[in-house]
């Protein structure tokens, strides 16, 4: 008895309250990130956006919540109701499950699994489940439609996204999350004099495979110019389209939890995790996750900015980018990267 | 130890039952659902074998990709429901015999040995110790080192089968107009800006 408390017991309450309090921690941040995005966006256009509710508006995310919380649920009539109600849970799930291996500081993270990177890749590649199911269960036209380009257009950028993981794992050689990371202490930045700079990190040598990886995240995450999804002009509004209050809430929930999940993958990746951009003293006095939540911040706002200001692509240009474009330049890297690599002597 | 038995015994019954239910489901989307459900748990089964590597393979590219096609062409059909009932007995001594041909596959295959004893060597194959090695690794190797030209092999035959599939429904309509990047990204302003007066056109 005395085994199963120290071996279980005690490991699964510390196991549980980790998860919520990064679950609690995320979901706050969550909402003020949406509420950046909609600052961005207005500002972008010279409008003041939500600034009515709290200080400059910063409580608009929870004022939201509570409107979407206390709205009457409408499931249409001859939808699927299980899989109708199932579509929000699994979007949301899948999109707070990956937090469950990002490192957010040296040893500060849940799981620390061998397979860390190829986990966040099965759960992002897992996100369409969401769209698809509440597309077809909506039993109407345009969320169906909108449920069959997620399909192709996430099975699509999957593909560039796995090759450019390809190529940084060459460089890497491990699957650990926070050994990708700590692979980005030494790098161009040692070779010419400056160690634990910013110099080190994989977007100075993969330059190309952070460009397609951070487009190709825009995609997979359904973010504008990609957004075709739930392109208004054409499709009401996706498939989303038949959800309301909290299923709808859901949605958009685990869309912006999945949006900082690509941000968090881009940061570990290409901009050294929770690293120090100096390895120099009032550089390295701020604490690792500071840096970490700083970088993430940095590529939303560049997701953020993008939605405001780049025209939503037409479709067959869509496909075009993915399997054209990005699919050779990705494939081309990883033959180079690992020529290089192999030449050089310098893999891992 | 025990909660590693209860979760073999819950993967595995979610496991048994979902792929009942894929066979038993009235809706194909439904039986599509539930192989995936199947799915999922066969990569909880591999973990728990300490395979994390085959686990988060089965789930990338069964559930993240092939299913999504099954989901996308099962969604797409119009199914009539009544007329899927009918066929049922016609076509149950075919779906019978091809259950037993796999059956007796199985069969034979996991007695391999007893037929031919010199396959008792590769069963027996030193495994890797999993503290030295990850199992990511010990597969890299057996693939890329020891049979790296079956591996090879069955690339082509891929390749091939892809060529193959693209030959066959690739049609050039001579009258299409197709958008050409290039010449639109090339294009000097000389081409098409012209200078219009007001009543007389271009």
């Amino acid at each position: 008895m005395n085994g199963f408390v120290d071996g279980y017991l005690i490991p699964g309450v510390i196991l549980i309250a980790q998860s919520l309090l990064v679950l609690v921690l995320l979901l706050v941040s969550i909402a003020f990130i949406l509420l950046a995005d909609r600052k961005i966006w207005a500002a972008v256009q010279m409008r003041r956006g939500p600034n009515v509710v709290g200080p400059f508006g910063l409580l608009q995310s929870f004022a939201d919540l509570l409107k979407f919380v206390f709205k009457e649920p409408v499931i249409p009539s001859g939808a699927n109701k299980g899989i109708f109600l199932l579509a929000p849970l699994v979007t949301v799930t899948l999109a707070l499950a990956g937090w469950a291996v990002i490192p957010f500081n040296a040893g500060w993270v849940i799981a620390n699994i061998n397979v860390g990177i190829l986990y966040l890749l099965a759960i992002s590649s897992l996100g369409v489940y969401g769209i698809i199911m509440g597309g077809w269960a909506s039993n109407s036209k345009y969320p169906f439609l909108s449920s069959l380009r997620a399909a192709a257009q996430m099975v699509s950028y999957e593909v560039s996204i796995g090759f450019v993981l390809v190529g940084v794992l060459l460089c890497v050689g491990s699957l650990n999350i926070s050994d990708v990371v700590l692979s980005q202490q030494t790098g161009l930045g040692t070779k010419i004099g400056l160690p634990g700079s910013f110099l080190d990190w994989h977007f100075v040598p993969l330059f190309p495979l952070f460009i397609i990886f951070f487009i190709s995240a825009l995609a997979e995450t359904n973010r504008p110019p990609f957004d075709l999804v739930e392109a208004e002009s054409e499709l009401v509004a996706g498939f989303m389209s038949e959800y309301g209050s909290t299923p709808y809430m859901m949605f958009m929930l685990g869309e912006y939890a999945s949006i900082c999940l690509m941000c968090a993958m881009t940061t570990i990746l290409f901009l050294g995790g929770w690293l120090p951009p100096f390895n120099f003293a009032p550089f390295t006095w701020v604490p690792g996750i500071v840096w970490f939540a700083l970088k993430l911040l940095l590529c939303f706002f560049m997701f953020a900015m993008v939605k405001a200001f780049v025209p939503r692509y037409r479709y067959d240009q869509l496909m075009r980018l993915g399997w054209k474009v990005f699919l050779p330049i990705s494939l081309g890297m990883v033959v180079v990267v690992a020529a290089v690599l192999q030449i050089m002597g310098w893999a891992p | 130890m025990i909660i590693h038995t209860l979760f073999f015994y819950l993967f595995s019954a979610i496991t048994l039952a979902s792929g009942l239910m894929v066979i038993s489901a009235r809706n194909p989307v439904h039986s599509v659902l539930f192989l995936i459900l199947a799915f999922f748990n066969a990569a909880g089964l591999f973990v728990l074998l300490g395979a994390e590597f085959l686990a988060m393979l089965l789930v990338v590219v069964y559930v993240g990709a092939v299913a999504v096609l099954f989901l996308f062409v099962v969604m797409m059909l119009d199914v009539d429901f009544v007329e899927l009932r009918q066929g049922f007995l016609q076509y149950l001594p075919v779906g019978a015999l091809v259950g037993v041909v796999l059956l007796a596959e199985l069969l034979i295959g996991l007695s391999g040995w007893t037929f031919a004893p010199e396959a008792i060597a590769t069963a027996t194959s030193p495994i890797p110790n999993p503290a030295e090695i990850s199992n990511t690794a010990a597969i890299g190797r057996l693939l890329y080192t020891h049979y790296i030209f079956f591996f090879q092999v069955a690339g082509f035959v891929l390749l091939v089968a892809m060529i193959g599939a693209i030959v066959l429904t690739l049609r050039h309509k001579p009258k299409v107009k197709r958008q050409v990047i290039a010449d639109q990204v090339s294009r000097s302003q000389k081409v098409d800006m012209h200078a219009v007066k007001p009543g007389q056109g271009v």
